[in-house]
């Protein structure tokens, strides 16, 4: 199993994995996602973290509970993630990148001509 | 219901082993008991479990203390250092024994893991490898279903695959809540996701006692040229610094600024860097 990226809080980490799994269809919504402790004893981390890291989904209304079954994925969820994914983007992705093309002197029109070949290239990959 | 203990001392010919502990272990946490060699973990251990004496204060257990902690004692499973089998005896025989003598002892759980583990059943204890060995006495704590299970450096001699189980199977039938764990242990880095709780001691004394992302969230780490870092760490409680040509790295106390100047790369503080930052700063007062 993936390990851990240490500068950044464990359970931030989990709830993100579990995102990409919703955003991937590895957890289709209406599904059952694992349970505290499989993820705990599979990813070798305190049930409580694993725990703080669902329930950021479960607040957010992406998974919610059925008491005494599991947890499931909401209806939505997937259309919810991509929304805020999006909005995300620019910020965390986009702004950064243009930002280091303008450091290393790369013009607009090269930055562009950069994000068409990755852009075909990923549809490749 | 919890492990208390109230300012115990114990001295061996003079020297301090524990001086005046006081701590609490309970809520179906699983704690991590972090020291150096010779900090007083077996020590502090040794008390709990009545195979050592305190000189002074007092060990609780569910809030008895001696004589009833006696009686007490029996939610208590500490995972030995050794194998104590009769000489003749056979893995099979050990997992049964123990079952014997301990009420809460999951026989199935304990021959399922053995098999996990690819321990040889029908063979005897003291022919077991040193590796082995610990994988014997590690199932059997992890089948105690005692409240209270104590685990000290439990994956000595342990290769990495084994190791890795042993944190699997450990969150698997340990970190339900119903049992309270308490794992000592050096490794550190392996054993950091695991903690919930963390108590660190040195020199007999408790330097901290709080959950394990209060620890690491009292500290970080900023990475940058070092005109810069030197700017930001002015004024702060400053842990350690490393440089490396003109890129400096600063272990700060406190939260990160929310704005932090472009050029400088902040990043949260691991268990094992908190710990080597506070052994540093201990070592030179």
């Amino acid at each position: 199993m993936a390990g851990f990226d240490e500068s950044r809080p464990i359970f931030l980490q989990l709830a993100e994995m579990l995102e990409d799994g919703i955003i991937s269809g590895a957890f289709p919504e209406e599904g059952q996602i694992p349970s505290i402790t499989e993820y705990s004893a599979a990813l070798k981390i305190n049930p409580a973290t694993a725990l703080k890291g669902i329930n950021l989904l479960v607040e957010d209304g992406l998974v919610y509970k059925k008491r005494g079954v599991g947890m499931f994925v909401s209806t939505g969820a997937k259309e919810k993630l991509l929304h805020k994914r999006r909005e995300n983007f620019y910020v965390n992705l986009a702004r950064p990148t243009a930002q280091e093309a303008r450091a290393l002197g790369l013009s607009l029109e090269e930055l562009q001509k950069m994000m068409e070949r990755g852009y075909k290239d990923g549809d490749r990959a | 219901m919890a492990i208390e203990l109230k300012n115990v001392s114990k001295s061996f010919g003079g020297v301090h082993a524990l001086s005046d502990v006081s701590l609490s272990f309970g809520g179906g946490k699983i704690y991590g008991l972090l020291g150096p060699n010779g900090a007083g973990k077996t020590t502090l251990l040794n008390i709990i479990t009545n195979r050592l004496y305190a000189d002074s204060g007092e060990v609780l257990i569910d809030g008895e203390a001696a004589p009833g902690r006696d009686r007490a004692l029996g939610k208590v499973y500490m995972m030995a250092e050794q194998n104590l089998f009769p000489d003749s005896m056979k893995v099979k025989g050990a997992l049964k024994i123990t079952a014997d003598f301990i009420p809460s002892f999951d026989l199935e759980l304990a021959m399922e893991l053995a098999q996990k583990f690819g321990l040889p059943m029908g063979k005897k204890v003291k022919a077991l490898s040193t590796g082995y060995s610990s994988i014997l006495r590690l199932v059997l704590a992890l089948s105690a279903g005692t409240p209270y299970v104590i685990f000290d450096e439990p994956v000595l001699g342990l290769d990495a695959q084994h190791r890795d189980m042993f944190y699997r199977l450990l969150m698997e039938h340990c970190g339900g809540g119903g049992q309270t764990v308490i794992l000592s242990t050096h490794l550190i880095q392996e054993a950091a996701p695991l903690i919930e709780h963390a108590v660190i001691i040195k020199g007999g004394r408790i330097l901290r006692d709080a959950s394990a992302e209060e620890l690491t969230g009292a500290a970080h780490t900023v990475t940058g040229p070092a005109g810069l870092v030197d700017g930001y760490i002015a004024g702060r409680q400053v842990l350690n610094t490393t440089a490396i040509g003109g890129l400096k790295t600063a272990c700060v106390e406190g939260e990160p600024d929310a704005r932090v100047p472009a050029g400088l790369e902040v990043s949260a503080m691991g268990l094992q860097d908190y710990f080597i930052s506070l052994m540093n700063e201990e070592d030179a007062k």
